[in-house]
């Protein structure tokens, strides 16, 4: 319990990432939510992988949580790009109303 | 010992308190402020367990760009519905939960700094710890040699991000003047000047 050591940090990776997919499925308001869930998840992520760098002594780890944030910066800013102009034409981006294609 | 027991769980508790207001939160921008915090107490995780340029990287890029963006987009598109102005009106309900949030950064920012010279005592089971060059000098070491490819790769791919979204969010208006160099530029004296024999008493039109 006072000894924090690996399985500390896994856990609290774990537990953000269960936070984000419960955010995915019980949205109920709009995809920008769904959006910051995403978010969430790739931040659980990113726990995991530098918790393993520093616990395991290997640097490695560490780049591929920069390639993973700079991919994160990339979806969120097309994500939000096809949001505006989902907006723009449909004037609605509440997750009951988005339902063209019918799935 | 005790220090990063204390220093985990004050961050941890933080983190995840925080990620269960974002999917729980009512409104759409306390969700924005709560994602903000979030990333604030993992980037202070990150620097307080031995990776500070990830951490510096978290709070700069995540904070300063990307949760300002969602921030920006919440409040153009106007999906909370909020008829009153933001900090006018009856219930403004965003000043509070900014006010906590405020607070709550302010915190950990001064947990951060003071808990800094404490910093050998969190990191001493780390093996990356006992060389004496930096974080960020070994990041460097190895991402500009072993792993150049990647990092070129991810430059492209925030290149693609970027055209992307002006390709997407881009629209043409109409009923704006504006100038256009190439008819400018290929007009000539035929087409430009007109030769007019004026005959006597009757005038030119010159609006035809």
């Amino acid at each position: 319990m006072i000894e924090i050591g690996l399985g500390h940090y896994l856990s609290l990776g774990a537990i953000i990432f269960f936070l984000g997919v419960i955010g995915i499925f019980l949205n109920r308001k709009n995809v920008i939510v769904i959006l910051m869930s995403i978010e969430l998840i790739l931040l659980a992520v990113n726990i995991n992988l530098i918790s393993f760098s520093i616990f395991s002594g290997d640097i490695v780890g560490q780049i591929f949580t920069m390639l993973i944030l700079t991919v994160a910066a990339a979806e969120a800013a097309i994500g939000l790009a096809i949001i505006v102009v989902y907006y723009r034409n449909r004037g609605s981006i509440r997750v009951e109303d988005i339902h063209g294609m019918k799935g | 010992m005790i220090v990063h027991s204390i220093f985990f769980y004050f961050f941890s508790i933080i983190a995840i308190f925080s990620s269960l207001m974002v999917i729980t939160s009512r409104s759409t921008i306390n969700s924005v402020f709560f994602l903000i915090l979030d990333f604030i107490s993992v980037g202070c995780l990150f620097i307080m367990v031995g990776a500070e340029f990830l951490g510096m990287i978290l709070l700069i890029v995540y904070v300063g760009a990307v949760a300002v963006l969602f921030l920006f987009v919440v409040m153009m598109l106007n999906v909370a519905e909020q008829k009153q102005s933001w900090f006018i009106g009856k219930k403004s309900t965003h000043i509070p939960t900014g006010l906590i949030v405020s607070v709550l950064i302010l915190l950990e920012l001064l947990v951060v700094v003071g808990g800094w010279k404490y910093k050998e005592d969190v990191m001493s089971s780390s093996t990356l710890v006992l060389s004496n060059i930096s974080n960020t000098h070994q990041l460097g070491l190895v991402m500009y040699t072993d792993y150049i490819l990647y990092f070129q790769l991810a430059g492209i791919v925030l290149l693609l991000a970027m055209i992307g979204a002006i390709l997407l969010t881009f629209r043409e208006r109409k009923g704006v003047k504006k100038q256009s160099y190439v008819n400018q530029i290929s007009r000539g004296p035929s087409t430009a000047v007109e030769l007019i024999e004026v005959k006597s008493n009757q005038g030119v039109k010159i609006d035809d």
